[in-house]
């Protein structure tokens, strides 16, 4: 055997191994792709072989390949051959090539499944380590619900090694699982206090990681990260703290005054820059976070900024620039404190690093104020000069506008100033951010009415020297400028000085060259100027200027007429015909100019831009609704075009209130009017400056004699500087009139109060130079406030978003190691050992399918041969995979958290409050009861129900306490298990020929009967047999309370008989009472389980019973007392219990069995919901079925089996029984025949 | 978290690559060159981050790096991760490679990724750091260096043989490029742990 074996390495030692692979590629460097795959194909040679030693060494050389950018997908297949060899070396081998190119849509990744847990579960820990590894880098939603158990009990391992890794892939688990999460967390919660410091630092991680995303889930847990922060010495712990602290301070700033202390001692004593770092960091959340007006407050942020300014100074350039980033989030509270280190953030413009700059503009955006935009904008477009690199030269570009337009222009004193810095930045050369300068220029223009002169006549010069701005093909991004220049002028053409010249310099055949939609807004816009200038020589008989104007457009306008965008051209040839029409009119002496100026009368005004979304949708109105019938596909077409333009039209030209009459726009202009009054970035204007201005109606009034003597461009010094001298004039001039104002008032006023000096010139001194009127957005009338729309619907952490403090209630547990149930197995089979599972394992996916498929032609085929039964059964069993699920679930129950089936032997009177589990309201409580009661009343059951049912029934005793989890597996079983649930449909569907019976869901069901009933109290029960005692019955009894007074002191007497009898605790008498170890407070109810023993089952019985309580009001208390039968069905006896359909077939040959039969006449229900119901409410189980005729199976406590043969043909149903007791059969068959006759 | 570690050299030839996030190879590459073309032209003494926003979901990331002599150590995470923390966790990684390797050079990891990958898997698991502790590293990974070795037994021996046999025939394999100083420490940055 040895030598078999190195006789296997001695050929493969000749094979390539990954060095060899990675020296070839380097000797082959001008022909590497070449290279690359001969040793690609050589790799499949390898992959086809045996021996898992060569396979492995070619999967070590595809991950190589993978990392160089080759798609290895292709053998995904031989890479989980690799994970499942049993060496290490190769393991490794595997799981690390299945890190690097597994991912969800692997579809083999559904193959390791089992191989995963097997490694899981070695002993070796370095397998599992290798395997969380693994599994960390591609865990699917399928794989993280079948082995979040797995993990769960990894994450106690013994060896810290395992547990840290276990911990941490937790939070992958969480992510693609979240139905994980509470059942997971309170252990994650007890890894925080991990001896181990790597495990520790691990759940903590994870935590951080969880709360990051959901913070306000996990404040309950900052008592212990309070309790850790404070004793750990990790710095990595404590750094995860801390920022976790940053995140929860927000939500609860009590929490923030705690942190404030330590986290400055931290401050003060740490050496690790890292460490103080992301204290600050928190100490700058908590400030925010608290509302100013704490007294110590200041000292902390002084401490803060301190500290960072020492960052900043630090010649480390990671720390400055972590200090400018820190630096950055004070700005958003407390601008005053970083605003006094103006100096330092100015000076760190000028470093070398791009990446501190950026930082440093960042916080320059919070900093200026009035008082020193214009300062701090003029060093910015020195920068802005000096920028080498167009990219930081734009990021320049964005932040001057940034900063001058932020919260609506508000420090923006002077907007000549700003149309003048907009017009120098086009000046740049090769930036992309021309659109942003345009929409800037607009928005300034539209609304500062007052600016609109000064606006015009730059963007006519702006106009004129178009060439400046094109001539460069470089240059093309700023050529969007062009579009805002010639909207300007054209829009507010009654500022312009000289709308000939501006027209024609519209109009030069240059502007063909601009792109489309540029030309556009020029053609448009050159009929607004063409009004103008007929308006202006308006009134002037046979104005030749006029006439001229028409000429020029005649003869220009062509050139656009052959533009190829068709925009240009429809605007165009619009144009041409009506200048020409108007042409023709002036020749004849006819007043156009008012006409044509009718055509672009209104205004504009800006719209908000979340209005359109804003309109609330009319009621009745119906969105998707066709208006006309559905055009056919033919006219579509036809169509198409007319959408175009009804879609572009509203780019270009203006919506314009067209039929507005005077009056309303009188009344409009009033509304408006009030608004600005009660807008808070309306500048007021200040009467001591601006008596001149104080005039009726802003439209009209020229705000600022507007010097248009100062050139455009004055060599040496760019224009936006002379407006900064200005500036700085005029604030001189006002303080000083200030000044005289108040010593004139201070000598009237004096002996009364004493102002306070003005001192430093402040905020609220600066006046603006002119009156703006910054017209507000218009929003839709009756808008819609709510704006919480920017949550990314599909962000994974979403999911995770559970509320953790809840107790864990019973349908918080992780789902049990299940096979997937679509290969039939005999019990036997299934006892067989482990390797079993694993083989059917392997055998899913893809195989399983066609399996599938296999089995359903086979059954179709069988039909054809008149249904040879064992086949058949086979294939029924299949549509019944919720049994075998089933039987595996019974045996790993006993897994935590609630040990099912160790409770079910030591209680002897069992107890579920259920008030515990949901919330304390009464009426939750009593919606919970009524769900209880009718356990099975999920009418939307269509095809599973069956297996559903036996399953359920089956596990009568811990019903009520899973029943919710059986639910919500269910729910998942049928969302995830889609194969099965395919396998299921097809099967049925062959059996059924598609009747469309199976559709109807079943009607809801209950097991539980009435007990008895008075005024106060009302009492159900069901019976349930217990597989572990032969002789031993639960009766779990529903108490709920009617009345309106508490109840209390229940307790709960039976009078035994021979054969049965109530089990009482040691040393109680035999006719003592059970407590019931609940109150009932009103309209609540609770159940309570009492164990009896039998002796015989063979014969019902009756036992009478006795309920007494006390009923508690608020004036009495009376003793009350309820008397009851307990009827104790043979059926009860009977306990769901899978069959396999060769041992069914077995026990019918065996011929001990002996037989009776039953006919139920009709029964007018489906046959579906007639096998549910014996299987509901009989305990059986449907061994297989084949289209009206059914096999089921039931087995008794004490072991006696029953087999039923139920057949149906037109609402009558003839049931043939068969059983080893012939009286039980007997009294079994009687309680089905009532059953059907109640309905 | 931690999205993504590289490593590539000068002229930007991967050396090692480990995504925690799944991007189709072609991506990855994308995101390999871009992020070597970001950090190629930085100057040696500026700061070690860069907002790379574009290359890996979203504005959150961030590139801190580190540039050892022949290679670029760079790690793209979001912001639950301590920058200066990461920075130091490159140091550990690098001293730990060092140690593994026994004067670790770019060959060593052009010819062993997978081993640089088993000491990786070591320190970070599915973006979330494991392990700073250097010497817990290399424990770990000696222990699993060991169980390879005793796995390979006699079957392994003349594998071993003739791989050693071919690498004397190699005149390239001196270990002559070395990674600079590699204790060089963030200055004012004492030891994290």
């Amino acid at each position: 055997m040895a030598l078999k074996i190195v006789k296997g390495s001695i050929d493969r030692m000749f094979d390539k191994n990954l060095q060899d692979l990675v020296r070839g590629i380097r000797n082959h460097k001008e022909d590497e792709a070449k290279y690359i795959s001969t040793c690609i194909d050589e790799i499949k040679q390898e992959l086809k072989q045996d021996n898992i030693a060569v396979k492995a060494n070619a999967v070590c050389k595809l991950t190589y390949l993978q990392m160089l950018g080759y798609d290895v997908s292709w053998a995904a297949f031989n890479i989980v051959e690799v994970m499942s060899s049993s060496k290490f070396t190769y393991k490794r081998i595997g799981y690390l090539a299945a890190s690097q190119c597994f991912h969800e849509g692997t579809d083999v990744i559904m193959l390791t499944t089992n191989q995963i847990r097997k490694d899981l579960s070695s002993p070796n820990q370095y397998d599992t380590g290798v395997a969380l590894t693994g599994l960390s880098c591609f865990v699917t939603p399928d794989l993280a619900r079948d082995l979040a158990n797995d993990i769960m009990t990894l994450m106690s391992h013994t060896k810290p090694y395992i547990r840290k890794k276990a911990v941490l892939i937790m939070y992958k688990v969480f992510l693609k699982y979240p139905e994980s999460l509470r059942p997971a967390f309170p252990r994650l919660k007890e890894k925080l206090e991990d001896p181990d410091p790597g495990v520790q630092s691990a759940a903590v991680n994870v935590i951080c990681e969880l709360a990051r995303r959901n913070p306000k889930n996990y404040l309950s847990l900052a008592p212990l990260f309070f309790k850790l922060m404070t004793s750990s010495t990790n710095n990595w712990v404590l750094i995860k703290i801390i920022k976790l602290f940053g995140a929860l301070t927000p939500l609860e700033p009590r929490l923030g005054k705690k942190l404030i202390e330590p986290l400055t001692n931290l401050i003060h004593s740490t050496s690790a820059m890292s460490l103080l770092y992301e204290c600050v960091n928190t100490v700058i959340a908590v400030l925010i976070s608290l509302s100013s007006g704490m007294p110590n407050h200041s000292a902390s942020i002084q401490l803060c900024v301190q500290k960072l300014r020492i960052l900043i100074e630090d010649s480390d350039q990671n720390l400055k620039y972590l200090g400018l980033l820190a630096m950055s989030k004070i700005l958003k509270t407390h601008p005053k404190s970083v605003q006094s280190h103006k100096d330092l953030i100015l000076q760190c413009l000028d470093d070398k690093d791009e990446s501190i700059r950026l930082r440093a503009l960042d916080l320059l955006y919070g900093m200026v104020s009035k008082k020193n935009l214009m300062e701090i904008v003029k060093k910015l477009m020195l920068h802005v000069d000096k920028a080498e690199g167009t990219t930081y030269r734009d990021e320049l570009l964005t932040k001057i506008i940034d900063i001058c337009s932020q919260s609506n222009f508000q420090y923006i004193t002077n907007f000549e100033w700003y149309i003048s810095i907009l017009v120098e930045l086009t000046r740049l050369e090769g930036t992309r951010h021309g659109h942003l300068i345009a929409s800037q220029m607009l928005d300034v223009a539209i609304r500062v009415k007052a600016i609109r002169g000064f606006a015009v006549a730059q963007m006519a010069t702006l106009l004129d020297n178009a060439h400046l701005l094109t001539g460069n093909t470089q240059r093309n991004g700023i050529c969007e400028v062009l579009y805002a220049a010639a909207w300007i002028c054209g829009e507010f053409s009654e500022h312009l000085e000289d709308p000939m010249q501006t027209l024609e310099a519209m109009l030069r055949p240059k502007v063909a060259t601009l792109p489309g939609h540029i030309q556009a807004v020029y053609v448009q816009n050159a009929a607004k100027l063409f009004a103008t200038v007929l308006r202006k020589h308006d009134g002037e008989t046979e104005s030749q200027a006029a006439q001229e104007t028409s000429q020029l457009l005649i003869d220009r306008l062509p050139l656009f007429v052959q533009s190829a965008n068709l925009e240009v051209q429809e605007r165009a040839s619009c144009i041409l015909q009506l200048v020409k029409y108007i042409q023709k009119l002036q020749q004849k002496n006819v007043e156009v100019a008012e006409e044509v100026t009718a055509l672009f009368a209104g205004e504009l005004n800006p719209v908000a831009p979340k209005a359109q979304k804003k309109v609330p949708i009319p009621e009745g109105l119906d969105l998707d609704a066709w208006i006309n019938e559905p055009p056919s596909g033919s006219e579509s077409e036809d169509e198409k075009p007319k959408a175009v333009f009804a879609k572009e039209e509203p780019k270009h030209s203006r919506s314009r209130h067209t039929e507005v009459d005077e009056k309303e726009l009188a009344r409009r202009r009033e509304v408006r009017k009030q608004e600005q009054a009660s807008n808070p970035f309306y500048i007021k204007a200040s009467p001591s400056s601006q008596k001149v201005y104080d005039a009726p109606g802003v439209e009209h009034i020229p705000v600022v004699q507007i010097d248009l003597s100062v050139p455009l461009k004055v060599p040496g010094m760019p224009m936006s500087d002379q407006y900064l001298k200005l500036e700085e004039e005029r604030r001189q001039k006002e303080k000083a009139e200030r000044k005289k104002k108040e010593k004139k008032k201070k000598r009237e006023k004096r002996g009364k109060e004493r102002k306070a000096d003005s001192g430093p010139e402040s905020e609220e001194d600066i006046t603006p130079a002119h009156q703006v009127d910054i017209v507000t957005e218009e929003m839709p009338e009756n808008a819609l406030p709510s704006d919480d729309d920017d949550k990314d619907p599909n962000d994974p952490h979403k999911a995770l978003d559970i509320d953790l403090d809840k107790p864990l209630a019973d349908s918080d547990k992780l789902p049990v190691r299940t096979h997937r149930p679509e290969v039939l197995k005999s019990p036997a089979e299934d006892r067989d050992g482990e390797s079993v599972p694993q083989e059917t394992k392997k055998k899913s996916g893809k195989e399983k399918k066609k399996d599938k498929e296999k089995d359903r032609k086979r059954s179709k085929e069988e039909k054809k041969k008149k249904k040879k039964p064992k086949e058949v059964e086979e294939e029924l069993l299949e549509s019944q995979p919720e049994e075998a699920v089933q039987s595996e679930e019974t045996k790993e129950a006993a897994a935590p958290p609630t040990s099912t089936s160790a409770e079910q032997e030591v209680c002897v009177l069992m107890c579920v409050c259920l008030q515990e589990v949901t919330a304390p309201s009464s009426s939750a409580a009593a919606v919970d009861t009524s769900s209880a009661a009718a356990p099975e009343s999920e009418p939307d059951e269509p095809k599973d129900t069956e297996p559903e049912d036996t399953k359920s029934s089956k596990h009568k005793k811990k019903k009520q306490k899973k029943e919710k989890e059986e639910k919500e597996k269910k729910k998942k079983k049928r969302h995830h298990h889609h194969h099965q649930h395919h396998g299921d449909a097809g099967g049925e569907d062959s059996v059924q020929n598609g009747t469309v019976e199976e559709e109807e869901p079943l009607p809801p069901m209950s097991n539980y009967s009435l007990l008895a009933e008075n005024s106060y109290i009302k009492m159900v029960y069901d019976i349930q047999g217990n597989h572990q005692d032969e002789s031993k019955v639960v009766v779990s009894v529903i108490f709920e309370n009617k009345s309106d007074s508490f109840l209390k002191a229940m307790e709960f007497n039976v009078l035994d008989s021979l054969n049965s009898k109530l089990q009482r605790p040691e040393g109680a008498g035999a006719h003592d009472s059970l407590t019931v170890p609940f109150q009932l407070p009103p309209g609540v109810s609770n159940e309570a389980r009492f164990v009896f023993s039998v002796q015989s089952i063979v014969m019902p019985q009756k036992l009478k019973g006795t309920l007494t309580f006390i009923v508690k009001s608020d004036e009495s208390s009376t003793h009350e007392k309820l008397d009851f039968k307990l009827h104790f069905t043979c059926t009860s006896y009977l306990i769901t219990t899978p069959c396999y359909s060769d041992a069914y077939a077995k026990l019918l040959e065996s011929g001990d069995l002996k037989g009776s039969s039953l006919r139920l006449e009709g029964i007018n229900m489906p046959f579906h919901h007639l096998l549910a119901r014996i299987c509901f409410h009989h305990h059986f189980s449907v061994v297989e079925r084949i289209d009206s005729c059914a096999s089921m199976y039931s087995r008794s406590i004490q072991g006696h089996h029953v087999c039923l043969l139920v057949k149906t043909s037109d609402q009558t149903v003839s049931i043939d029984a068969k059983c080893d007791e012939p009286s039980l059969l007997g009294n079994v068959l009687d309680e089905i025949k009532q059953t059907f006759s109640k309905c | 978290m931690i999205k993504a570690i590289l490593i590539f050299n000068n002229h930007g030839k991967p050396r090692m690559s480990k995504f925690y996030e799944h991007y189709t190879e072609d991506t990855e590459q994308q995101i390999i060159r871009e992020t070597f073309h970001l950090v190629s032209k930085r100057d040696e003494n500026i700061c070690n981050f860069l907002e790379g926003g574009l290359l890996i979901g979203g504005s959150d990331n961030k590139l801190i790096y580190r540039h050892y002599a022949t290679l670029y150590f760079v790690f793209c995470v979001d912001s639950s991760e301590s920058e200066l923390g990461i920075l130091d966790l490159i140091q550990v990684f690098v001293e730990t490679l060092d140690k593994c390797f026994e004067n670790v050079c770019e060959l060593d990891l052009i010819f062993h990724v997978d081993k640089v990958h088993n000491i990786l898997a070591e320190m970070v698991m599915g973006g979330m750091v494991l392990e700073t502790n250097m010497s817990e590293i290399i424990t770990q990974v000696e222990a699993q260096g060991k169980m390879e070795k005793s796995e390979a037994g006699i079957a392994g021996a003349p594998a071993r043989a003739v791989s050693a046999v071919k690498n004397m025939n190699l005149p390239e394999m001196p270990k002559n490029i070395n990674i600079g100083d590699i204790s060089i420490k963030v200055p004012n940055l004492p030891s994290f742990k």
